[in-house]
């Protein structure tokens, strides 16, 4: 697939216990340990982050404009 | 071998498990590693201790017995650059207080500000926290939350797994981010207090080294942030209760109820210091529940006598607090409080209230409170029932004989 170049990439996702889940309330960034809590809720985009640790993923994720009305899930790639 | 070198090592354990691990992990960035050197540290002490004397600085000794052993294992096990890059390293002992701005400099704060990161669940921050650094096995913490040794190793891995594999960063967050850390680090550090002020489990009520060192983290945290009235009305709390301490239990580890506590052996020291640091946290206008929970253990600590004791207000403090955090433990405190108050009947309809709510199901001091009532009202028949329900649920041997003697003195003429 990669020849054909239908594959333009993928990485593999670390498990759901390392996921971050990141929103804006007001003034207040708000965290919680843990992926999306419903199962329903839709994923409406990605956006891949290159970042020193978790604290700068969630002030980057918590400057998303889409943190302010919904949620985003901060989760780590799989790096070995 | 002197009798007395185990006992050192325990109370080395006590007061430095918490500085070796911090220090392990901020060398070797590996939690599991830190905990397993620290331990091997401790076991060393117990072989060398008895044959060489107690070296005159202990943490300074295990911290660095651990290094070595980390280092050791290091080099065992490193079958790739990266990992002997990283024992390498460790042999240079490096300054982390670098690489933060935040102006703390002890490895602990780091350690408590990491353990309290707001992406860890909270049951797990505070047992991560007991754990790394109060020393906690797994199975006193699971006991204080009340759930299987199993379900709380799994709930230390988990944490541990994040920290590491989600990049949590291992210092004391950047002068932005410390207003909102700061309540979780508050409720790890009243927690800790209370382990160390009404022991978890066991014959030791009070363990002596766990309070200090809430004390201790809780005045550097109120120094880091004087305008945080919550900091300085927690350390104003531990110091009222801490001035107590040695009136809480008789020579035999029993406990001694607040009225027949013996007030010219409390710490007017520590009193007048938790007085000073109360008002303090009040002239901010920002009330919060610590300060409130100050405020009460303030009013029995400053009454000349029992009987001078302000109910009254203590019962309308009681109310402040269950507003502020509704809890069936406040709703009982204030069933107390409501009793002395307004006589013992008034109590009584409130702790029935909480009976029929089941919400302290399994809590020893629901019936003894119970019981207390009911024998003050002259129902001894019904006071005996309480105490006996009461004694099927206490946790330690000095509760256990607390009740024992009221019973006995129900039994006996009266």
């Amino acid at each position: 697939m990669d020849r054909r170049g239908i594959r333009l990439q993928g990485n593999q996702l670390r498990p759901v216990s390392d996921a971050t889940t990141v929103c804006v309330r007001g003034d207040e960034v708000l965290i919680a340990d843990g992926p999306f809590a419903e199962t329903k809720e839709q994923i409406a985009g990605y956006d891949i982050l290159e970042c020193a640790d978790l604290d700068e993923a969630i002030e980057v994720a918590a400057k998303h404009p889409v943190a302010r009305f919904g949620k985003l899930e901060v989760r780590p790639f799989w790096v070995e | 071998m002197r009798p007395d070198v185990g006992d050192e090592v325990a109370e080395a354990f006590r007061q430095e498990w918490g500085k070796v691990v911090a220090a392990l992990i901020g060398m070797t960035g590996d939690w599991d590693l830190a905990e397993e050197c620290a331990q091997d540290a401790f076991a060393q002490a117990l072989k060398t201790w008895p044959r060489d004397g107690v070296p005159r600085r202990p943490g300074a000794w295990l911290t660095t017995v651990a290094r070595n052993r980390a280092l050791d294992r290091l080099r065992r096990g490193a079958t790739e650059t990266a990992r002997l890059r990283e024992a390498a390293a460790l042999s240079v002992p490096s300054d982390p207080d670098l690489d933060d701005d935040s102006g703390i400099t002890d490895d602990r704060l780091r350690l408590i500000f990491t353990c309290c990161h707001p992406a860890l669940a909270l049951e797990a921050r505070v047992a991560l926290t007991l754990r790394t650094l109060a020393g906690l096995t797994t199975a006193e913490i699971a006991r204080a939350f009340m759930v299987s040794e199993e379900t709380m190793a799994k709930r230390l891995v988990r944490a541990k797994h994040k920290i590491r594999d989600a990049a949590i960063p291992y210092r004391v967050p950047p002068a932005h981010l410390l207003p909102d850390r700061t309540a979780g680090v508050l409720a790890v550090l009243y927690l800790l207090f209370n382990e160390g002020y009404s022991a978890s489990g066991g014959a030791d009520l009070v363990r002596r080294g766990l309070c200090a060192e809430a004390i201790r983290l809780a005045r550097a945290l109120s120094q880091l942030m004087p305008d945080e009235p919550e900091a300085l009305g927690l350390l104003a709390l531990m110091f009222f209760h801490d001035a107590r301490r040695a009136t809480r239990v008789d020579a035999t580890g029993d406990l001694v109820r607040l009225e027949d506590q013996d007030r010219s052996r409390w710490d007017p020291a520590e009193i007048g210091e938790g007085v000073a640091i109360l008002d303090a946290a009040l002239r901010r206008g920002r009330p919060g529940a610590y300060q409130v929970q100050a405020a009460i253990a303030a009013c029995h600590a400053t009454a000349a006598d029992a009987a001078d004791t302000d109910w009254a207000e203590i019962a309308a403090l009681y109310g402040e607090l269950a507003r502020l955090v509704p809890s069936p433990v406040v709703e009982l405190n204030r069933a107390v409080a409501v009793a002395m108050a307004d006589g013992p009947a008034a109590g009584l309809v409130l702790v029935a209230a909480l009976d029929a709510s089941g919400a302290l199901r399994g809590y020893h001091l629901l019936p003894a409170t119970r019981a207390d009532l009911l024998l003050r009202l002259g129902r001894r028949d019904e006071a005996a029932a309480s105490y006996r329900e009461a004694l099927g649920l206490a946790g330690t041997d000095s509760e256990r004989r607390f009740l024992t003697l009221r019973l006995a003195e129900l039994a006996g003429p009266g």
